[in-house]
């Protein structure tokens, strides 16, 4: 409750998580957003500009731009984020166990996932879908078992960092379980690394997939997709550059709403961040006093 | 009621593919009565942390064994409620996420009592450590490190343990503040009736609070001696090391 009211004091977090919880609403219930069909091909108004009937205009087929926006949430926010989700808890579990408890288990998690990295993730991608089929879903995946590793190393690094304090060294001395240590002290101080490298690779994961729908192996050709609207507009991009305005906007701004929330999720979760004007007027002093230091003995 | 026997412990060295360990330590006994509170003192690199990893049972040792009151220590349920422990770094020594108040709380709620009393008995606990009750609300950055450590040692108390071990948990005070909290410890000790096992570089500080004091080198036990006879301690380690502080 306290994280919510800290969230609430920072107008940027309002506005992200405002555009989020809008994106995710209008992606469930594309159908009720959408002004048009998102597949309706009329050549009669082949690259229209806006109009009040079709408020970002038509595209090379004459479609409404909004409608496919709107449709293009679920695969390009929705399924991304679910994916980036099961990934994401697949190697917190592993990294947790991996960064707590060391020894045998840290050793195997680990070089199973130096074998994973040790592939390129796109080639690795491709060999999955060739084995699983084309489609989105496919993608996803691949997509899923690709990245665990990656983030199950890096959330290992964070845990370890945290495990050998002296806190966490009391709680085990007191008998306290070792699933309330972790639950208690630990989740929430990794809590903010692990979404900082969610939402960064949120945006990667968005252009990627994006990428494999140009390949003509994610996301099939009606269907509306934020990269292959943008890899339909790369056509005509010297002729009509407007055409890549709506989806290349709009993945950056899913990205960037995504990036300040976790920016100020952290602020908020910390409480020495949190009055951090006070922070840095204790800071400053011992700055100078750092570079006098340097100073002296030249 | 606490039972260290023969406990032996190493660490690998080197590499990854090296299969080199080094023996920190070298078969450890010693005991420690109810009340009784016991100083190990040595060189800094000879295991005491080691040790004291061992009989808060964070650590399981190669051999040997530690008991507490003929349980084995490994044991979570044996120490929960039992067993303490106070270290050295006050920066990391309470979640920065948490408030003077909850973290005593995380010892407090193990003694099952009703929101009311764990209220009063945080207050009083507060009070007992010299410190304001209005200290509840910070965060243990707002703190400053003879605070941090009052504070920990109120969590310490908080269950009513039967033992408690201080890793350095004094030497990174400044002198003052030092002799505050000895003298703070030996207070609640009367109390409490805790046994305290006293892990210190700081002979002085140890010959103040401890009744009888193990000297350490190199993961052996070099001589036990009562503190009132430090000055008659027999091997030749022992004495170079008292020599420099207790003149003959
Ligand atoms: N987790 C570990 N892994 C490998 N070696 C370790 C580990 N912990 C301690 N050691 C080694 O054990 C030896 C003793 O360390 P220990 O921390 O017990 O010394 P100490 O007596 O507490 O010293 P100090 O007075 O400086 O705290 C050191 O040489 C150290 O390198
Ligand atoms: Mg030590």
């Amino acid at each position: 409750m306290r994280i919510f009211m800290n969230l609430c004091k920072d107008k940027l977090a309002i506005a992200s998580l405002v555009f989020i919880a809008v994106l995710i609403t209008a992606g469930l219930f594309a159908p009720v957003f959408a002004p048009h069909n998102p597949e309706e091909v009329n050549m009669s108004l082949r690259y229209a500009g806006p109009s009040w009937e079709y408020i970002l205009g038509n595209d090379h087929l004459g479609r409404c731009i909004l409608s496919r926006i709107i449709y293009g949430i679920r695969p390009s926010v929705l399924w991304v984020f679910a994916a980036l989700f099961i990934s994401v808890l697949i190697g917190s579990i592993l990294g947790f166990l991996a960064g707590y408890f060391r020894g045998k288990n840290d050793a195997f998690i680990m070089k199973l996932c130096d074998v994973l990295l040790s592939f390129p993730g796109y080639v690795m991608a491709l060999a999955l879908v060739g084995l699983l089929g084309v489609g989105l879903e496919n993608i996803l995946i691949a997509f899923i078992l690709i990245k665990w590793a990656w983030f199950a190393r890096v959330i290992r690094t964070s845990v370890m960092q945290y495990a050998e304090l002296d806190y966490i060294k009391f709680a085990k001395a007191s008998g306290i379980s070792h699933g309330k240590i972790i639950w208690k002290h630990i989740v929430p101080v990794t809590f903010s690394d692990i979404a900082v490298i969610s939402s960064s690779s949120m945006g990667t994961m968005i252009l990627q997939i994006s990428g494999f729908s140009f390949l003509g192996l994610g996301v099939q050709a009606p269907q509306a997709e934020w990269g292959m609207m943008l890899n339909e507009a790369r056509e005509v991009m010297f002729t009509r550059p407007e055409l890549m305005l709506a989806p290349g906007l709009a993945i950056v701004l899913v990205v960037m709403a995504l990036n300040f929330l976790s920016d100020s999720l952290q602020v908020a979760l910390d409480p020495r961040l949190l009055n951090s004007n006070k922070g840095n007027q204790v800071m400053a002093p011992v700055s100078k006093i750092k570079i006098q230091e340097k100073e002296v003995p030249n | 009621m606490l039972i260290v026997n023969s406990v032996e412990k190493s660490y690998k060295t080197g590499g990854l593919f090296s299969k080199k360990t080094q023996k920190i330590l070298k078969g450890v006994s010693f005991d420690c009565q109810r009340g009784e509170s016991l100083g190990i003192i040595g060189e800094s690199g000879s295991g005491k942390s080691t040790l004291g990893r061992l009989i808060v049972g964070i650590e399981k040792p190669e051999a040997g064994t530690v008991l507490f009151e003929q349980k084995n220590i490994a044991d979570r349920s044996v120490r929960l409620g039992n067993i303490s422990a106070v270290f050295q770094d006050y920066k990391s020594s309470i979640n920065p996420f948490y408030t003077v108040e909850k973290a005593i709380m995380e010892t407090l709620i193990l003694q099952n009592k009703s929101r009311k009393e764990m209220q009063a008995k945080m207050d009083q606990l507060l009070i007992q450590v010299g410190l304001d009750t209005s200290y509840k609300t910070n965060y243990p950055h707002e703190l400053s490190g003879g605070e941090v450590q009052r504070v920990c040692i109120a969590r310490a108390i908080a269950a009513e343990p039967k033992c408690i071990l201080f890793d350095e948990a004094i030497s990174s005070l400044d002198v003052s503040v030092q002799t505050q909290v000895l003298d703070l410890l030996k207070e609640l000790k009367q109390i409490y009736n805790i046994s305290y096992i006293f892990i210190t570089h700081d002979i002085q500080a140890a010959a103040y609070i401890c009744d009888r004091v193990i000297i350490f080198r190199d993961g052996q036990i070099e001589e036990t001696a009562d503190v009132h006879q430090l000055r008659h301690v027999r091997s030749a380690y022992a004495k170079k090391l008292l020599g420099a502080i207790i003149p003959f």
